[in-house]
């Protein structure tokens, strides 16, 4: 049977999150991607570029290129979408402190190719306030930052009509453990907290203001659990539904559909038996495209290899590939909403409607989602949450296949290849990065870069909108760095709570509290050895913001007995040194999940020897080969931790015989 | 454990003499060990570093009140302002622990809210884990804050407030800052509770806050000024703002103005003594009870023999120790 003649919805656009390196390389993959039936771009920018640092600062050593695209300047952006025309193309970026500076950039660049920016489409993710939570690229405080958002939103809604300003996102959330309720919650407080922003600025008329709200849209997460997450995309839209026309009174219908693209979930990939991620990604892919009604508008997919490292281009076409068989093969979109009207589905919705109401309410009792981070709580409750989740991996009772059961596997014919399955990324990016941005500062005109800076500070100060002064600094020629610092001057700088202040659970982790006492004596009886308690320095070293991991380790120290110190994100190896100097640690734990790991682990090393602490054992966690923990090892490293490596009590276990062998006593081996 | 990893006490003091960061750092882990023979080379660094100095030298500064009120965030606007001036920094950072049966473990967070430029070699902060003494501030505290005197122009001593914590406080600090934040029920209990005697200079963050951050200023002003310890000291009232940096140049200016009403009046000699027999003593109790505090003599002996001997409470608490340890052991001898 053919179905030919059956009329099939439009399907949603579909993208890689993709970029690498260079403007150049990156705009080769982008092409290639196009060619092979991707429908719209989704730019991953490198972290220098996020945090708004320049490629020749000494915070983003070691981090130009490895991550994503370092874009510097309006030059860097035109090679970017070179022979890409961007009237015709829908364009997302994973941008959110220097969001509108990017936006900025893609405008001027529209401006100097004499595009029309209302002809622009595309997706700016712009939600700042997450980034204090998850992912940690923020540059401002909150107040700030959200000055931003509004100033993008104010001036899209007017100028770039068909752009979406921000990305609500409640993906990250997910990946630093939150529950579906939390999500909901936190993803639709932080929408409303955005809305309220705006539209206490009064720049936008209350005739207008449905304009506003239809423009907002979320990004958006899901796990394996697909039947839930199904059900969470089917509240999300409920529940937007009824806020848009009850707070904000919005009466067109269509104005108030909730509109959001999707990643699936990476937080749930596993480095063991990577092969499985595929069907993973599948079934989570399932949860979003299933429900008509509750149908993403944008997806993209990670790669199966993910959790070791970054994928190739065959490992993206992969990913894409997956997305093409499910909207052109099978049958999905020639239906209505074929979940309406399931009674069990109509339940799960309703039990998640009512725990997000009574979150929302716990974070508008506290004065609204801002005030809640800064208070910490929130945080506080992701961290509890995402511990929950190891606890229930550690103990099996949450199962994942390959990693805490059916480990056994044969040798996979997809690893076995000599580049290991992953990319490298051009070793030599970083320094042509450096000359091509210094010979880019050489050639432009002085004058009329300060000229564009002062307008900028001008508008920072006075509180004028953001975006004519920024699209002025990218026509000028003025560099990613030179914005972020000439905001930080006037914005400050952020640093926020890092949740990891939480109680101890002593409630018994299934099966696992003998493991618990053994450590804990364990700690006890070394720290009683060396004479004062064991202490821990976990450190972040360069720009990567994924504290997630750094967090879990310390708070897991903390509970078997270790005195810990958290420096928090974004820390020169410089400073961690000092800081394992002033604090008289016994071990020092780095988390780098950028891939920048060999160039800021030899730094830190190198930091700790002028201090006379060259004997101090350092020990490391990230996203790192195998080839290169060896190479980890042989610099002098102790032990290294992957994402496989999931048993926190082990590498407890294992980071008490480093203190002990590095002070003359004996290992005691493995936990009973 | 070989010995040989602990540091030689008497170059190590020539070092921290010099102020070598390294040396401060080492001498403060050493401090803090509590291995019998580091307790020695601890005894023979102190010594070595003890004088005058300690009696009339630099400026020691507690700094407590509730969680979340921003003491680590108006720490750091004072760091700036210590630095600006020329003034070197030593920072001690004192956060809970947990129950031992809970593991005894600690997240020491203040680091991070601490924030430091790159590269000031002029500030130098040491967190530690309060490890459950009595509920109030490690006896380690004491001394690692009589090293950091040695280096530092300015020690500030950073605690949690919680009952036994500010009484301690008050045996550390030349001068005691206490920490308010507005709208909360913390500080009527503080009022309450009678503690309100110990701080010399009261700050109330969070002053952008606006009409609360005044009323809270306003009921601590009338407590603290019914207090009538010292009669020429006002007991001044600040409203600051650590994040907004309002308010912070007057409050670092009570500090200084304290440190010189303590000179000038002569009470500053005689309040580091208080405290450094108020350490000898509670080690004494720590290790042999009131019973041992008796055999010592009591606290006013212990405070007698200090002021004759000037400044070495290591070598009269090691003395002490020895002398009780002695006298126990031969009445155990004549018992069995």
């Amino acid at each position: 049977m053919v179905a030919a003649s059956r009329k099939r919805d439009q399907p949603w656009l579909i993208r890689t999150y993709s970029g690498h390196s260079s403007a150049r390389a990156s705009n080769e993959l982008y092409r290639s991607n196009l060619a092979k039936g991707q429908t719209g771009l989704s730019v991953a920018f490198d972290l220098p570029t996020q945090t708004g640092y320049d490629a020749d600062s000494p915070l983003a050593r070691g981090e130009v290129g490895k991550v994503g695209v370092p874009i510097s300047s309006i030059e860097d952006m035109d090679q970017l979408f070179d022979q890409i025309p961007l009237d015709q193309m829908n364009t997302s970026m994973t941008i959110n402190a220097t969001a509108a500076w990017l936006l900025a950039l893609y405008i001027a660049l529209a401006q100097r190719r004499g595009i029309d920016p209302r002809k622009l489409s595309g997706t700016t993710q712009n939600d700042i306030i997450k980034e204090y939570l998850s992912r940690g690229t923020y540059i401002y405080p909150p107040g700030p930052s959200m000055r931003l958002i509004a100033d993008t939103i104010n001036y899209t809604v007017r100028h770039v009509p068909r752009w979406n300003p921000t990305n609500v996102c409640s993906y990250h959330l997910q990946e630093a453990g939150a529950t579906p309720v939390q999500e909901l919650a936190y993803a639709l407080c932080t929408a409303m907290a955005v809305l309220d922003r705006v539209k206490a600025s009064g720049e936008i008329a209350a005739e207008d203001f449905p304009q506003v709200v239809e423009r907002i849209s979320f990004f958006v997460n899901a796990g394996i659990r697909f039947v839930e997450e199904c059900c969470k995309l089917r509240a999300f839209g409920e529940m937007w539904d009824e806020l848009t026309r009850t707070r904000y009174q919005v009466d067109d219908a269509k104005m108030r559909r909730f509109r959001y693209g999707v990643q699936v979930n990476s937080l749930g990939l596993t480095e063991a038996q990577p092969e499985n991620n595929v069907q993973r990604i599948v079934l989570e892919m399932l949860s979003v495209v299933l429900s008509k009604r509750a149908r993403a508008r944008a997806i993209q997919l990670p790669a199966w290899n993910e959790a070791m490292g970054l994928p190739r281009p065959w490992d993206q076409q992969w990913a894409l590939r997956i997305q093409q068989v499910m909207a052109f093969e099978t049958d999905l979109l020639e239906y209505g909403d074929i979940l309406d009207g399931s009674p069990v589905i109509a339940a799960k919705v309703a039990e998640l409607i009512a725990g997000a109401r009574q979150e929302i309410e716990n974070v508008d009792a506290q004065g609204g989602i801002i005030a809640a981070i800064e208070s910490g709580y929130v945080k506080r409750e992701l961290v509890a949450s995402h511990m929950n989740r190891l606890r229930a991996i550690e103990s099996g009772e949450l199962k994942i296949i390959g990693v805490n059961c059916f480990e056994e596997t044969a040798e996979s014919p997809l690893t076995a290849g000599s580049d290991a399955a992953i990319m490298k990324p051009d070793p030599e990016a970083e320094r042509r990065q450096i000359e091509r941005l210094q010979a880019h500062r050489r050639q432009r005109n002085g004058s009329d870069v300060q000229a564009a800076l002062q307008a900028l500070a001008d508008a920072a100060q006075s509180g004028e909108n953001i975006m004519p002064s920024s699209i002025r600094c990218a026509l000028a020629g003025v560099s990613t760095g030179e914005w972020g610092n000439a905001l930080r001057a006037v914005f400050g700088e952020f640093r926020p709570p890092t949740g990891i202040d939480i109680a101890i659970d002593s409630r018994e982790v299934l099966g696992q509290k003998d493991r618990v006492s053994d450590l804990r004596d364990r700690v006890a009886s070394t720290g009683n050895a060396l004479g004062r308690p064991l202490k821990l320095l976990v450190g972040k070293p360069g720009l990567d913001g994924h504290s997630n991991g750094a967090e879990q380790v310390a708070v897991k120290a903390r509970d078997v007995g270790f005195e810990v110190v958290y420096d928090g994100i974004r820390l020169t190896p410089q400073q961690i040194a000092q800081a394992a100097e002033e604090e008289g640690v016994h071990v020092v734990g780095l988390s780098i999940l950028s891939g920048s790991h060999m160039e800021l682990v030899e730094s830190v090393l190198q930091e700790l020897r002028t201090r006379d602490l060259g004997d101090l054992p350092v020990i490391v966690g990230g996203i790192v080969p195998p080839e290169d923990a060896d190479r980890l090892f042989a610099l002098g490293v102790r032990g290294v931790y992957t994402p496989k490596d999931f048993d926190l009590n082990a590498i407890m276990g294992d980071i008490v015989d480093v203190v002990r062998e590095c002070n003359g006593l004996e290992r005691l081996g493995a936990l009973h | 454990m070989a010995h040989a990893s602990l540091p030689d006490p008497e170059l190590l003091a020539s070092r921290i003499l010099r102020r070598e960061r390294a040396a401060v750092a080492s001498g403060l882990n050493l401090l803090d060990n509590r291995l019998a023979e580091a307790r020695m080379r601890a005894v023979r660094l102190l010594a070595c570093l003890s004088g005058e100095r300690w009696l009339n030298e630099g400026h020691l500064i507690g700094v407590t009140g509730p969680p979340g009120a921003g003491k680590s965030s108006l720490v750091s606007a004072m760091i700036r302002e210590w630095r600006a001036s020329g003034r070197t920094v030593g920072v001690l950072a004192v956060d809970p622990s947990s129950r031992p049966e809970l593991g005894g473990g600690a997240l020491l967070g203040d680091r991070i809210r601490i924030k430091t430029p790159l590269n000031d070699d002029g500030l130098f902060i040491r967190s530690l884990a309060n490890r459950n003494q009595l509920g109030g501030v490690a006896s380690e505290v004491w001394p690692m804050s009589w090293l950091m005197l040695v280096c530092f122009d300015v020690v500030v001593i950073e605690t949690v407030g919680v009952g036994q914590t500010e009484i301690d406080i008050a045996e550390i600090g030349d001068t005691v800052c206490y920490v308010a934040q507005p709208a909360s029920g913390d500080t009527i209990q503080y009022l309450k509770s009678g503690i309100i005697e110990i701080p010399d200079i009261f700050a109330v963050n969070k002053a952008d806050l606006g009409a609360p951050a005044r009323k809270t200023a306003s009921e601590i002003a009338r407590s603290a000024r019914r207090q009538d310890r010292r009669d020429d000291w006002d007991y001044p009232v600040c409203l600051v703002s650590a994040t907004m940096t309002t308010g912070i140049r007057s409050f670092h200016d009570h500090f200084d103005r304290h440190r010189r009403y303590l000179v000038d009046s002569g009470l500053l000699g005689r309040l580091r003594l208080r405290h450094q027999s108020a350490w000898v003593v509670r080690l004494i109790r720590e290790e042999f009870g009131t019973f041992g505090l008796d055999l010592a003599g009591g606290r006013a002996a212990v405070e007698r023999r200090l002021s004759e001997s000037r400044c070495n409470q290591f070598e009269e608490y090691e003395r002490m120790r020895t002398h009780m340890l002695s006298r126990l052991l031969s009445v155990n001898q004549t018992t069995l």
